[in-house]
């Protein structure tokens, strides 16, 4: 069945995280000291260590790396990587030669957070999912925001991903994104900042649960040790959260489905685990039609009414009758069906305009505007090019700053001040002049670190972590996450494309 | 169930079922080559082996001559033919790939593994493989998948799916297998009942691993009569043609019942079968081994394509 690749361009941000250096030039020091990790000059947050002690959450871990001879942790080592052959667990590469099934390399050193860490994170985190999504009411509804003057206009209305089909539609319960992916670094033993949200279809989710299963399978005795929080309620609570946005005209067990653009996107291992683990069909756009008032499936038993889409492609694919008439991924009519409340499609069309980072700014505002309250996790630091202050401090800091196209993702399109050279930077400024309003900046970080496994034994290495918040009826959001690590000594880059692995992500229970 | 995952278990089935055919193929032909030529010098057979396989075309424009290197790599290694084990391996796991969600685990992983190993044996030295070492491998390979599937579906419309892939697959190899027999014979009349003759015969049941049905179930000596009768008609050889499309039947019946409604793929299955039941050998030796067979394939091919176009293309049924 193979489908024309090359008119595929679905929007998977996964492993895309932003790009963050720490101060001081980690990465120069590194090369006279020999050891990026000196205390000295580069405070780097190693989230195992409180000076030359063990903080405590990682001292049984710590117990188990000293105890575990060499050999038998390279040998663990491939058996977990057979697994995740053996298992299928790959992201397709397609078009850059060589295997196009990849593995996601695995680091067998888990990164724990306390119990209180994250309560916090847990909070915060369901705090921007709740604003986020009353934003998104908002901005298709009322426009209350803009009219209080909180949000310029024209970011909203002017965005790539403001869809214009979904003014005037009120999604059922409220919801325009069910799954919000909240992309989290952290730079202290208190201190985490949210890089971005992504309100559309965040991927990885499927690491979280696989990290912990392998884990789990190969160390049992650290979970005997450790009293770890499970994370595998996942796909029950995403099941029930689809089903609880099922459309009112739905009068039966909602049927749930999930639409992948095919086997050929990098993400459709987790499209068919997660269709597996919740017990729904994994459908494709050549499997739905539009009949009447609702949209169906091509069964062996003749058409079958669909009530919930789980949709993996972007907005512009969904219907070719609404949005790009040359995309064959979609369903025609699909959007009618949806503005008349026959089908729930999740996440609704045009949630994107709240995880654009121009939008990112104005969270903790939307925060205090919707729910009244204080936002418990804070956003980094960021200038907009588009306004005439920020730019103007912008283009007389470049070397130090990080610079992000607005719409941009994939680390790609970027300035990454402290490690370019003159012409490069002159260039982007260049850049910048020519178009502010596609620019933000951000300050460089200094991006905690976890053990990881390297060939002489554990080093620290750069993570990042992407909890998965569900939305629905209810918020529910599992102890856990996503790990991203950056391999690389020194590196700061955790996309897979470029070196990143995952690590599996430990809650304590009390 | 989605119409298009009952197509991906129907292809994975089949595509299973033919990779197995591929490796007995090259079994029979590596063995014909082992025998003396009447004429002098040992025989070569490949050609037939190739024209069973409907390949010889292919091949000839690839690699020329026939010759046992050149066939193995065409019919074992080379993703250029679409029925070589390396390709219908790929194919069968493609499928399984794109609903795993309709596998069990050990199915998915039976599949999953035998994708692995060949590409290992892809990077082996070729003078470290042994031909019938690569034909083992894959026939071992099917009956995992196939005693998983047995061992771990449920039996639902999709574990019929697959079974109907199977069957129908089955059916069509089982004809083309016979079919080298044909082909083999075609050079020169004569040898019909000679000694050679018969050993060929022989090696036919190896191929399908029969040898000790044929004992078990016939008395005397080897004649093309009994084993066509074997291959054919006998309701207790799980190759036998008959076998295969009563198989088909019960699976279109499960579906049917499961369904609480019967399609036009239920009447065309059931109408080759009255008719493969009322044959006899001498009714097949009289129209022809070969015209026969031709006729039997063709009808096989359009049970399938009824099945495909009830089922598995999302019409309506």
């Amino acid at each position: 069945m193979p489908k024309n690749w090359a008119t595929l361009h679905v929007r998977d941000k996964i492993f895309v995280a932003g790009l963050f250096l720490s101060p001081g030039n980690v990465e120069f020091e590194a090369q006279s000291e020999g050891n990026t990790m000196s205390a000295k000059q580069a405070p780097i947050f190693n989230e195992m260590m409180n000076g030359e002690d063990v903080r405590a959450a990682y001292r049984n871990l710590e117990q188990w790396y000293r105890s575990m001879p060499a050999e038998l942790r390279s040998l663990k080592q491939s058996e977990a990587e057979a697994l995740f052959r053996r298992v299928g667990i790959t992201f397709a590469v397609y078009g850059e030669g060589g295997d196009p099934e990849r593995l996601i390399p695995f680091d067998m050193f888990p990164r724990v957070l306390t119990d209180g860490e994250w309560r916090k994170l847990d909070r915060g985190i369901r705090q921007r999912a709740a604003a986020l999504n009353a934003f998104l009411c908002d901005v298709y509804g009322r426009r209350e925001i803009i009219r209080a003057g909180r949000i310029p206009e024209h970011l909203v209305t002017n965005n790539e991903a403001y869809e214009k089909a979904a003014v005037g539609f009120m999604p059922p319960k409220g919801v325009f994104s069910h799954i919000v992916g909240v992309d989290l670094v952290r730079t202290g033993p208190d201190q985490f900042y949210v890089l971005e949200d992504n309100c559309r279809t965040p991927s990885g989710v499927s690491y979280m649960l696989q990290n912990r299963e392998i884990m789990m399978r190969m160390y049992p005795q650290l979970f005997m040790e450790n009293r770890i929080a499970p994370v595998d309620g996942y796909a029950g609570l995403l099941k029930k959260t689809l089903a609880s946005v099922a459309p009112k005209k739905c009068m039966s067990e909602p049927n749930i489905v999930i639409l992948t653009p095919g086997q050929f996107n990098s993400a459709y291992y987790e499209h068919s685990f997660l269709a597996d683990l919740m017990g729904v069909e994994l459908v494709e756009g050549q499997d739905l039609f539009v009949e009447g008032d609702f949209v169906w499936m091509k069964t062996t038993e003749g058409p079958k009414k669909v009530d919930v889409i789980y949709r993996r492609i972007d907005d512009s694919f969904l219907d070719p009758l609404c949005f790009r008439p040359d995309s064959m991924l979609g369903v025609p009519g699909l959007m009618d069906v949806y503005r008349s409340g026959g089908v729930t499609i999740c996440s609704a069309p045009g949630a994107g305009v709240a995880d654009d980072k121009a939008i990112y700014t104005y969270v903790p505002d939307m925060i205090r505007f919707y729910l009244g309250e204080e936002p418990v996790l804070e956003n980094v630091p960021t200038w907009q090019c588009a306004k005439k202050d920020d730019c103007k401090y912008v283009l007389e800091h470049l070397p130090e700053l990080v610079v992000k196209e607005v719409h941009g993702s994939g680390g790609y399109g970027m300035l990454v001040g402290p490690k370019s050279d003159k012409s490069t930077i002159e260039a982007f400024e260049a850049k910048i002049r020519e178009n502010p309003e596609n620019y933000i900046a951000q300050p460089t970080l200094s991006l905690s670190a976890c053990p990881t496994f390297v060939e002489e034994g554990i080093a620290p290495r750069h993570v990042d972590l992407r909890p998965y918040c569900l939305v629905g009826e209810k918020i529910e959001l599992v102890p856990g996450g996503l790990t991203r690590v950056a391999l690389t000594e020194g590196s700061l880059v955790v996309n897979s494309s470029q070196g990143g692995g995952v690590k599996d992500t430990w809650v304590l229970a009390e | 169930m989605l119409s298009r995952t009952a197509d991906h278990l129907y292809w994975m089935a089949r595509y299973l079922e033919r990779a197995e055919t591929t490796a007995r193929l090259l079994e029979v032909g590596a063995r014909n080559a082992l025998l003396p030529d009447p004429s002098g010098g040992y025989r070569n057979d490949w050609e037939a082996v190739l024209q069973a396989k409907g390949t010889l075309e292919e091949f000839k424009e690839k690699y020329g001559e026939p010759n046992q290197r050149n066939i193995e790599t065409w019919l074992f290694f080379d993703a250029e033919n679409p029925s070589s084990v390396l390709s219908c391996i790929n194919a069968a796991r493609e499928n399984a790939r794109v609903v795993r969600t309709a596998l069990t685990a050990p199915v998915w992983d039976a599949i999953n593994s035998a994708f692995q190993e060949l590409k290992q044996l892809q990077r082996t030295e070729r003078s470290k493989l042994m031909l019938s070492d690569l034909s083992e491998w894959t026939l071992r390979t099917c009956h995992l998948v196939r005693g998983c599937i047995q061992a771990t579906q449920l039996r639902n419309d999709g574990y019929d799916f697959m079974g109907i892939g199977t069957s129908v697959e089955r059916a069509d190899n089982t004809a083309r297998l016979i079919d080298v027999k044909y082909y083999v014979l075609l050079p020169s009349l004569s040898y019909v009942g000679s000694g050679l003759d018969q050993s060929q015969w022989a090696l036919l049941l190896q191929s399908m691993t029969a040898q000790r049905a044929f004992n078990w179930t016939y008395t005397g000596e080897i004649t093309a009569q009994k084993i066509a009768h074997l291959l054919i008609l006998n309701r207790k050889f799980p190759r036998s043609l008959l076998s295969c499309v009563r198989w088909s039947c019960e699976h279109l019946d499960n579906i049917a019942e499961n369904y609480q409604t019967g399609t036009r793929a239920q009447d065309v299955a059931h109408q080759l079968l009255d008719d493969l039941s009322r044959a006899t050998v001498e009714d097949i030796f009289d129209e022809g081994l070969h015209e026969f067979l031709g006729r039997f394939m063709a009808r096989n091919a359009g049970l399938a394509i009824t099945v495909q176009d009830v089922y598995l293309h999302g019409m309506p049924a």
